[in-house]
């Protein structure tokens, strides 16, 4: 077990330095950078603020002095924001997280529900009706049934606000701040679940499906144990084995914040930030971002692989 | 004394695309109380889906059992609800089946799935049933029983699964034990253990056993009564030494004629011609004519009914029936 962990981390590292050097290097060749953007610099000022920010220096020699920071946790300073990387991800992220957290619990529990009950009935009209509606949900684009949906419940209902996270001029706290962010939660949130549905609802009712099939639920119904046990102690714990690979995928999806539903509903989380800085080329911010959800999704699959190991007693690492 | 099981034209069909395959077609069978009966064919000859439907775990949508009567000490399973139906399954009426690799859930503790009827239908406590549980591991010969019930069925080798099986299946006590071949997926050494097993477990508790197989060596070994299948129909019936000593339906003789017997040096094994009939295409007369060494012109026409040949023996042949 130890072994395999020390393996596990030193592979971890190698990668990340790889992807430090991929993400460096794409950003560094993406043509204009946050002062080429701004036309009413001079061509003197421009050459001189390079040489302060050090974009002059060989690419090599900027990405040693990137890096060298970012070890020591120093991920440099916003161009646009004129704030640490780091302050402002703390800022930010957190309001992404709520959002995804919230959808993300919301997702599997709907999923999994669903997609037991319709593996259960496979081919029955319930089955048959959920999955034209997934394939519904699927198919529509966020930015549609985002903006839809505020137009049905913010503009013409007025039961729910129609973006931002919380009302403006509120200085709301305690309870009432809770209940301010959840109100204005609920349809962004709604969105994200929606869109996350389709697919992992279709992957529960197939694993589901195969799982049914095996002997061992044939040998749990002939003990004579309530259906109900069967499918959610017997048949469930089998069929979410290999969901647990994606577990490792959520990890980034927490935290990366979403570009098009963030913008939409004006919420104030890292996809939106990141959207902004992309167009003002505020790479300091943008490689920061990017090396963090490389962080995350390499942390991911190894929370998912000793996740295996907790859950499937035929795996040891 | 009324049977323990009675089972009365018992007609287990499937719904298929090229039509209905009727699995089980008219089977009629007794066991009574103690007593262990045999049902032998070939793959695919109806007998493990005549099991199945006494369980109720005949797989829906496409497959149901259409007729019949299923009687279990006095009542009858077909005409119970679901919920009565699954208080006795794993209580008074339990099962084992061939696989037993993959008939044990891979994400729970033997211990656990020992316990599980336990509780469920004793209503035993999560500590009673444990313990009750290790020595139910001990009673089917399996030393270091506490280790083994915190194991996993991956750590257990095939033998030691159908041991837990059969722990499995007689943690209540049942009155009848259905075996559907046991040992088939065993190699020969543990197949004898096994069935040891369960001649031990039968003589201590006086439950049946309803052993379902292809082996005739097995048969010989356990049964009191025989019942020969063949597409989904009884051919043949008897208790078991007059039955070996004179089968008198053809497919029963080809079956015991294809068995090799100990000493005896032969070129080659006997072997039934042809083939199980596709039971889609099965026509009016005998199933079996088409390979029958005897088939008259009467077999084809008209399929013959089980009728007695002399004391304890029935079979479904016109070479035996009455003349006419």
């Amino acid at each position: 077990m130890s072994t395999y962990l020390i393996r596990r981390l030193s592979y971890m590292l190698l990668i990340l330095l790889a992807a430090s050097f991929l993400i460096f290097a794409l950003y560094a060749l993406t043509p204009g950078d946050f002062i080429s953007g701004n036309i009413k610099l001079t061509p003197e000022r421009k050459a001189e603020l390079r040489m302060i920010y050090g974009l002059d220096q060989p690419l090599l020699d900027r990405y040693l002095t990137w890096m060298g920071n970012a070890l020591r946790g120093d991920f440099g300073i916003s161009l646009a924001q004129q704030k640490p990387v780091l302050t402002l991800f703390q800022d930010y992220i957190w309001n992404s997280f709520l959002l995804a957290a919230v959808s993300t619990f919301f997702t599997w529990l709907l999923a999994v529900v669903i997609g037991v009950l319709a593996a259960y009935r496979q081919y029955s009209w319930f089955d048959s009706l959920v999955m034209v509606l997934i394939f519904a949900a699927m198919s529509i684009p966020s930015f549609f049934i985002g903006l839809f949906l505020i137009k049905i419940f913010a503009v013409d209902l007025h039961w729910l606000p129609p973006g931002g996270m919380t009302t403006t001029g509120s200085n709301a706290e305690g309870w009432a701040y809770v209940l301010e962010v959840a109100d204005h939660m609920a349809l962004p949130a709604a969105v994200m679940t929606l869109l996350g549905l389709g697919s992992l609802t279709r992957y529960f009712r197939s694993n589901m499906i195969d799982v049914i099939k095996q002997d061992y639920i044939r040998t749990a119904r002939a003990k004579g144990l309530p259906e109900r046990k069967v499918l959610f102690t017997h048949a469930l714990r089998n069929a979410l084995l290999p969901a647990i690979t994606l577990v490792g995928f959520e990890l980034p999806a927490l935290f990366g914040g979403s570009l098009i539903i963030e913008s939409i509903f004006n919420w104030p989380g890292i996809g939106q930030l990141y959207m902004k800085s992309f167009g003002l080329r505020d790479y300091p911010l943008l490689m920061g971002f990017t090396m963090f959800i490389a962080v995350l999704t390499v942390v991911g699959t190894l929370l998912s692989d000793l996740l295996y190991r907790i859950a499937d007693p035929r795996v040891n690492l | 004394m009324e049977a323990l099981l009675d089972i009365r034209e018992l007609q287990t069909h499937f719904q298929t695309e090229a039509g209905v395959l009727r699995a089980v077609d008219g089977v009629s069978l007794r066991v009574r109380e103690g007593e262990t009966v045999c049902i032998v064919g070939e793959s695919g000859c109806g007998k493990s889906m005549t099991a199945m439907s006494v369980l109720g775990l005949v797989e829906g949508p496409s497959g149901k059992v259409a007729g019949g009567e299923v009687r279990f000490g006095g009542r009858d399973l077909l005409r119970m609800s679901r919920q009565e139906l699954r208080t006795l399954r794993g209580h008074e009426l339990s099962m084992i089946f061939q696989e037993p690799m993959s008939s044990l859930n891979p994400v729970l503790t033997i211990g656990r799935q020992i316990a599980e009827p336990l509780r469920e239908h004793l209503r035993l406590g999560r500590k009673e049933a444990m313990r009750r549980a290790v020595e139910l591991i001990r009673e089917v010969g399996i030393s270091r029983p506490e280790q083994i019930a915190d194991a996993y069925p991956h750590e257990l080798s095939g033998g030691m699964l159908q041991r837990v099986m059969i722990a499995i299946a007689v943690s209540c006590k049942p009155k009848l034990l259905i075996a559907d071949e046991p040992t088939t997926a065993l190699d020969v050494t543990i197949q004898a253990q096994i069935l040891d097993l369960l001649r031990g477990l039968q003589a201590k508790s006086g439950m049946a056993l309803l052993l379902i197989t292809h082996d005739l060596g097995v048969v010989a070994e356990m049964a009191d009564y025989v019942i020969v299948m063949y597409a989904g129909k009884v051919v043949e019936e008897g208790e078991v030494e007059r039955l070996f000593r004179e089968p008198r339906h053809p497919y029963t003789q080809g079956l015991l004629r294809s068995k090799p017997v100990l000493g005896q040096v032969r070129e080659e094994l006997y072997s039934i011609p042809g083939q199980v009939p596709n039971p889609l295409e099965l026509g009016a007369g005998c199933a079996f004519a088409d390979r029958c060494e005897f088939a008259m012109d009467r077999c084809r026409r008209q399929e013959p009914p089980l009728a007695p040949v002399g004391s304890d023996q029935q079979a479904a042949c016109w070479l035996h029936g009455k003349e006419g």
